[in-house]
């Protein structure tokens, strides 16, 4: 049996649940508000409006748990972007991803209570949960409330420019999720990062 | 003055036709008034410019100042920006008027409509006043007070002027023209010239319209309330409440009805421009679902497909070296 560190204390996996919910149904409404026409829709549009409200104003009022716990708890370390070799670890770990992992290579950057995310994870996670999400609670806010809104920016409706600043920024929300998900299936099971979200420990 | 009113529903009706067989602004043009117009309506104006007017009394030999009752006043300034800026007070009303006190039976003096100036008339054919008056007939309006109800109830032809629709002034003409609604939607007194009904709430009854300013200040009112018509540059036809859109994708959709109403002047372009589908609609407002773009909508699925066909891959190539 191997070594159990833990690693994700209980507000985390709080926030990363609600978060990975909220998301899943942000997705969902928010595909469907796109994309409805008359005959072809995945959720009726005026659903479709108050799921991506209500799921939206949970999952900003979320971020701040994600925000203070990691100002607040040593868990904030784990975002620090900028480390010396940064960009030659990134390789590294991107070499691995692309040849070691099917040379059956061990991984560079095993898993610690100081260092819980590899470079790639790290970078990603920063760009979302600090860069992106950010901006997607922003511009979301800003449509519930759209009179706050430039009439025009330039010759260009700001309620557009919004509108594709939201919705680029929730686009690669969603192709990170994908990847999120596929990247937590690469483990000695397959279900062991699930598990280590809902129990905290990683073995 | 009738033939002012007239000219003025005329010009109305101009505005709102304007936006299926496009006028150009040339034929839109109303000039400016003569000297001779501007001086002979002062006359007028003296009395019905302004809520305090002085007259001579010869019974009393001396000079009484009294008030213009509100509904006879008429708006100096915002007359010569009308569409029948150009007319004398006395082309529409009768000639009568020019003596003081006025003659008791011109209180029955008979108002002209838009069409008895503007309808079935070669000059004004592109404007179709004759199929707005037709789509009129069979509006709310009509079918619910008979003749009581005329085009001056919405189009006042002393103020009225064309709201031609362009990229410019949409967000104006949005107001102006919801401003016609409101004039007896939002007025108790004047709502119940016609009915003795309670006037109703406006904000109330579309309380379960999402983001309800919003929508009342980029969209006109008939763009819910009128029935479509390619043939009318604006929709006259008002159908009941019970008719009215109350499904979201009815404008959020590529098929927006927005672009056979709002959006009609701009139908002779293509829906696509710049990408974006409806893409008339995006230099002043933005549709959800009306508005997606093609390439970006092909990017985003190129990407998509090309992160499935990456973790596909890798999947594959894990499980055939990690097993070995």
């Amino acid at each position: 049996m191997g070594t159990r560190i833990y690693l994700y204390p209980g507000w985390l996996r709080f926030w990363h649940a609600i978060n990975a919910l909220m998301c899943l149904v942000l997705i969902v409404s928010g595909l469907s508000m796109q994309y409805t026409d008359f005959e072809r829709y995945i959720l009726d549009f005026q659903l479709a409006v108050q799921l991506h409200n209500i799921a939206g104003v949970i999952l900003s009022f979320n971020y701040f748990i994600f925000l203070f716990g990691n100002l607040f708890t040593p868990n904030g370390r784990q975002y620090f972007l900028f480390r010396r070799g940064v960009l030659k670890n990134l390789f590294t770990q991107l070499h691995y991803y692309t040849l070691g992992i099917f040379r059956k290579e061990a991984t560079p950057f095993p898993i610690t209570t100081e260092n819980k995310f590899n470079p790639i994870q790290r970078t990603a996670y920063v760009l979302v949960g600090y860069v992106a999400t950010i901006i997607v609670i922003v511009t979301g806010w800003a449509y519930l409330f759209p009179e706050i809104v430039p009439n025009t920016i330039g010759n260009v409706s700001g309620l557009l420019i919004n509108d594709l600043i939201h919705i680029s920024m929730g686009y690669f929300i969603s192709i990170f999720l994908i990847i999120h998900i596929y990247f937590i299936t690469i483990g000695n099971t397959k279900m062991k990062n699930f598990k280590s979200m809902v129990t905290g420990w990683h073995e | 003055m009738k033939t002012l009113i007239n000219l003025s529903l005329l010009s109305l009706v101009v505005a709102l036709l304007c936006s299926a067989n496009i006028p150009t602004n040339d034929e839109m043009a109303v000039g400016q008034p003569s000297e001779e117009v501007i001086e002979a309506n002062n006359l007028c104006f003296s009395c019905h410019g302004q809520k305090l007017f002085t007259y001579y009394n010869p019974e009393l030999d001396r000079e009484i100042k009294d008030n213009m009752c509100d509904e006879k006043i008429v708006n100096e300034e915002k007359f010569y920006l009308s569409n029948h800026r150009t007319f004398q007070c006395i082309g529409c009303h009768s000639a009568d008027y020019e003596s003081f006190p006025h003659p008791g039976e011109l209180r029955f003096e008979q108002q002209y409509a838009c069409n008895d100036c503007h309808g079935y008339d070669d000059d004004w054919a592109h404007f179709k006043f004759d199929e707005i008056e037709e789509e009129f007939m069979k509006s709310v309006h009509s079918t619910n007070h008979d003749e009581a109800f005329t085009c001056w109830m919405c189009h006042d032809p002393h103020e009225y002027h064309i709201t031609y629709r362009n990229e410019e002034n949409l967000l104006n003409t949005i107001a102006y023209d919801n401003g016609i609604c409101l004039t007896c939607h939002a007025d108790v007194n004047r709502y119940q010239l016609l009915t003795d009904k309670e006037k109703p709430n406006v904000d109330q009854q579309h309380s379960w319209l999402p983001n309800q300013q919003l929508h009342f200040t980029k969209v006109r009112c008939i763009e819910c309330h009128a029935e479509l018509n390619d043939n009318v540059l604006v929709a006259h036809n008002i159908r009941p409440k019970e008719e009215a859109v109350k499904k979201c994708v009815e404008c959020h959709s590529s098929d927006s009805r927005l672009m056979a109403s709002l959006y009609s002047h701009t139908v002779k372009t293509e829906r696509w421009s710049g990408g974006f589908v409806n893409g008339e609609m995006v230099t002043q407002g933005f549709v959800i679902g009306a508005n997606r773009n093609k390439y970006l909508n092909q990017g985003s699925l190129y990407i998509f497909l090309g992160t499935l066909a990456i973790i596909l891959i890798h999947s594959i190539l894990r499980a055939i070296y990690i097993k070995k």
